[in-house]
């Protein structure tokens, strides 16, 4: 693969960083307990997605990508509120907010 | 153009890298900001200027600082190791990591051709501006999932106010009240 032909990147090379970053936000997702940063690692994902979503506009000629961008934007506002409140509610019922001590069904 | 996509990529991938190592969540926190806004500045390579500044504006902007106000709020520890279990599924994580990123590595190396392009290049967008260009066609032809989005934050408002609201004085009171 030639990733800077005439000096611009190629999407290869952009696919390459999204990829990169969302695998890098997977790991996050595994290795840590902390549902804070669990909840980050996730908004990396979308954000590596979101790369490949406006490199892909870019090589196709075609803007439908970045609008879906801005839809994933929406969506990820809309789900970090969400999820937030979930986690300082979560605090408020075990004084935790690592995954491991939240291991019982029966609240 | 070459030497800024290599220092946004590398600034983005370090800023994610330290986001799942740094053990201080706060730390974390910022890292991811860096992470975001070198993803802005690729935006911005990307011939997509409006996307680079919502990227700013709302995720370097508004969610961390959403995150900032929780981390704070909830006066979290620093995260401390717990033996053998904790490295295991550090080990297995990372692991696991690497065989996805060998999976993608092995399709994108792949030859592969681009479909059908459209005609929307960043040279004739230039004209009018990319943010006109993304404003019509978000209000034509993506009219009725522009108007769903709206729909979406309704539900996320309510959903947040109803969460926020469970332990409320009152609330407590009827739960008391209860046998």
């Amino acid at each position: 693969v030639n990733w800077f032909p005439a000096g611009e990147p190629s999407l290869e090379a952009y696919l390459l960083v999204a990829s990169i970053l969302f695998v890098i936000g997977t790991v996050g997702v595994l290795v840590r307990r902390n549902a804070l940063i669990m909840f980050m690692s996730i908004e990396l994902m979308l954000n590596a997605a979101n790369l490949a979503f406006v490199a892909f506009a870019r090589y196709l000629d075609a803007l439908d990508g970045q609008v879906f961008v801005f839809f994933v934007m929406v969506v990820a506002a809309a789900e970090v509120a969400i999820g937030l409140a979930l986690i300082v509610n979560l605090f408020r019922a075990r004084e935790t907010v690592y995954v491991d001590e939240v291991d019982t069904l029966r609240g | 153009m070459g030497w800024f996509f290599l220092l946004f990529a590398a600034l983005a991938i370090f800023g994610a890298l330290m986001l799942v190592v740094q053990k201080n969540p706060i730390v974390s926190a910022l890292y991811l900001v860096v992470s975001f806004a070198s993803l802005a500045g690729l935006f911005v390579l990307l011939h997509a200027p409006f996307l680079a500044a919502v990227q700013v504006i709302v995720y370097a902007g508004a969610i961390m600082v959403l995150f900032l106000f929780v981390i704070m709020l909830l006066n979290l520890r620093y995260d401390v190791d717990d033996g053998m279990a904790h490295v295991a599924r550090r080990m297995f994580g990372w692991l696991l990591g690497i065989v996805l990123f060998a999976l993608g590595w092995v399709i994108l190396r792949r030859p592969t051709a681009l479909g059908p392009t459209g005609t929307e290049s960043p040279e004739a967008v230039a004209g009018a501006g990319n943010t006109q260009v993304l404003a019509e066609r978000l209000f034509t032809d993506y009219l009725f999932p522009f108007e769903l989005t709206s729909l979406v934050l309704l539900v996320a408002i309510l959903g947040a106010v109803v969460l926020a609201m469970r332990r409320t004085a009152r609330n407590e009171e009827e739960i008391e009240e209860a046998p």
